[in-house]
This record gives C-alpha cells, structure tokens and sequence, in this order.
C-alpha cells in the first residue's frame, strides 16, 4: 500500500524525476503542447543545451515543456491570476538571463523552479505579505509544533475534508508554509528536492512540512468547530 | 526520553513525527500509537491532509499572452544590447 505522507503521482501531475529520463518526458508532461520549433525528437538535454547556446527556438520549447508547472505553482502561491500570470513572465525572462549559467549540478526542472520560487518570495516581500518568510519557516522553531496537538483530542476530522475549505486553509497559510506544502504535498517533489532549491536541509524540510500540516489541521478543526455551534 | 519506544510520551513521539512521516516508513505502526488514541487520531488526520492535497489547485496552463510578453521582452533586452548607451570618451578631445 503506497504511504499517503509521501509524494506519489496522482493524477494530472508530473513527478520532477521524469527529467532523469527523457524517453518517459513527453508521457509524464503534463498539458504538453507541441514543441513551438517542430523538433519533437530533441531530448531535453539536447534542447537545454541548444537554448543555452542562445538558441531562441530552443527556449520557446523549454519554456513550452514547464509553463504549465511553473505557472501553476505561482497560481497556487499568489492565488490571482494576473499576478501568476507576471511572474511567470518574470521567471521565464530570469531564465533567459541565466540559463547559460546552469551547469547540471542539480536537475534542470529543480533549479528552474528554485528561480521561480525566488520571484515568487520577492513578489511576497514587495507586497508585505510574507506572514511568516521563508527564511523563517525553514529556521526550527522550538515555540511551535507538537505541543499544539495535544489538546482536544475529541476533535478529529473525520475521514474526508472539504476540498474548497482544505484550499482556503492553505491559502491562509504563511508563505513559507505553504510553499513547501505544495512543493511536496500538491506538485509532488521530494524532500531532497525542496531542500535543493530552498536552500535548507531535507530535516528542515520535513519539519516544516510537518507543521504546515499541523497548521491546516488546526485551521481546519476550527471551521469544523465554528459549523458544529448552532 | 525513555529508550523503549512503547513507552515515548506523547510530545516524545510528536517529536520524531516529521522524521517519521518524512522518511516513508509506515508510522502507524509505531508502538506508541498502540496505545495512544490521541496520537492516532493526529497521524490519521495529517494522512487525511496529505491525501486530499493531491486534488488541489489543478494546474492550469497560462495563457498564450504570457509567451508573447516574454518573446517581447527578450527581443527589447536584445536591441538593448546591440545598441549600448555611448560612453562619455575617456579623453576629452581637443578643442577646436
């Protein structure tokens, strides 16, 4: 039986490991549309390379082979879709300035995500909206977590959870929580994934995780409690 | 913190949670769970949330003008560069 805790491949998502292997690339891509150059057998390293080397129909693929990730995961950050709409363009405009600077030390979908997540935190900061930041979710902070789930045990949730209320409590979270909750709960990466482009450890990441679960958990159990008053 | 695991008090067994939960292993069957209902009912509710995450925010595609913005943009950044403002002459010319 697979764990629930661990990111699986459901469906309508893409693992980031795919990259690893290009003959299953255009299987797992998802919302894939064709390649604007017509050169579907390039492998994505060949592409990369090609697009490194300034190749602009290189890039117009590269950027058609991750928009769909990309602009989702600044939809599910920011939630308004001009915004997630910008930052793409901004993510996709820094990675036309730095994509000659990649050397491979870590997957490519891993470091252009990395990119994507630093315009998306420094959009946050602009706005003020960081509630808590990243720097802080990823420091460990002993005054949070475990003890707050001693109490109440009479108040569970009970089997399944309402989508849309699941949604808002995640949007209510403080962006460092709630980037890592979509890295690895929503988009599926993993731990030693997170930790690559937040620049933490995979211990961080897994706590952190921890208590953004904790967080909607809590979150949730109020709305429950609130609809169960007459 | 004791060494039998059976016995971990419930914030000793909160604490290896994460670690738990994050390496994959199957923590419902860890030993304090036997007897803890309150920390059954935690870890039940966190798998709860993990799963129903899978179904969240579908991803979309962005529109098409994103990818004119961008192509606009990078063509702005080249005619940017291939025209450089004129640097003031190190020295000065002569005057007439």
């Amino acid at each position: 039986m697979p764990n629930p805790f661990s990111p699986t491949q459901a469906p309508g998502r893409v693992r980031p490991s795919h990259e690893t292997d290009p003959s299953t690339a255009a299987k797992a891509r998802e919302g894939a549309t064709p390649a604007p150059s017509g050169q579907g057998n390039a492998s994505n390293g060949e592409i990369l390379a090609r697009a490194q080397a300034g190749d602009h129909q290189a890039f117009a693929q590269l950027y058609s082979l991750h928009k769909r990730r990309i602009y989702s995961l600044c939809l599910r950050m920011v939630g308004n879709v001009a915004e997630a709409e910008d930052l793409t363009q901004e993510a996709f405009l820094q990675l036309h300035r730095k994509i000659a600077t990649f050397r491979g030390d870590s997957a490519f979908s891993t470091w252009l995500h990395r990119l994507a997540i630093n315009v998306v935190l420094m959009q946050l900061r602009k706005k003020g909206l960081s509630l808590v930041s990243l720097d802080e979710a990823t420091e460990p902070t002993p005054d949070e977590g475990p003890s707050r789930s001693f109490g109440a045990p009479d108040l569970t949730l009970t089997g399944a959870i309402d989508r849309l209320a699941l949604e808002r409590a995640v949007a209510e979270l403080p962006a460092g929580y709630r980037l890592i909750f979509i890295l690895h709960d929503v988009e599926g990466f993993e731990h030693n994934e997170i930790a690559s482009m937040l620049d933490c450890s995979i211990g961080n990441s897994k706590s952190q995780l921890h208590k953004a679960r904790l967080k909607l958990r809590e979150a949730l159990r109020a709305q429950n409690s609130q609809e169960e008053q007459p | 913190m004791t060494g039998d695991p059976g016995k971990l008090s419930c914030a000793e067994f909160q604490m290896q949670l994460p670690e738990l939960v994050g390496s994959g292993a199957d923590a419902t069957t860890h030993p304090h769970l036997q007897s803890c209902e309150r920390c059954r009912a935690l870890l039940e509710d966190l798998k709860t949330i993990a799963e129903a995450a899978r179904q969240l925010f579908p991803s979309v595609e962005p529109p098409d003008e994103v990818w004119e913005h961008i192509e606009s943009a990078i063509r702005q950044e080249k005619e940017g560069d291939s025209n450089p403002p004129v640097a003031p002459p190190l020295i000065a010319p002569p005057r007439q």
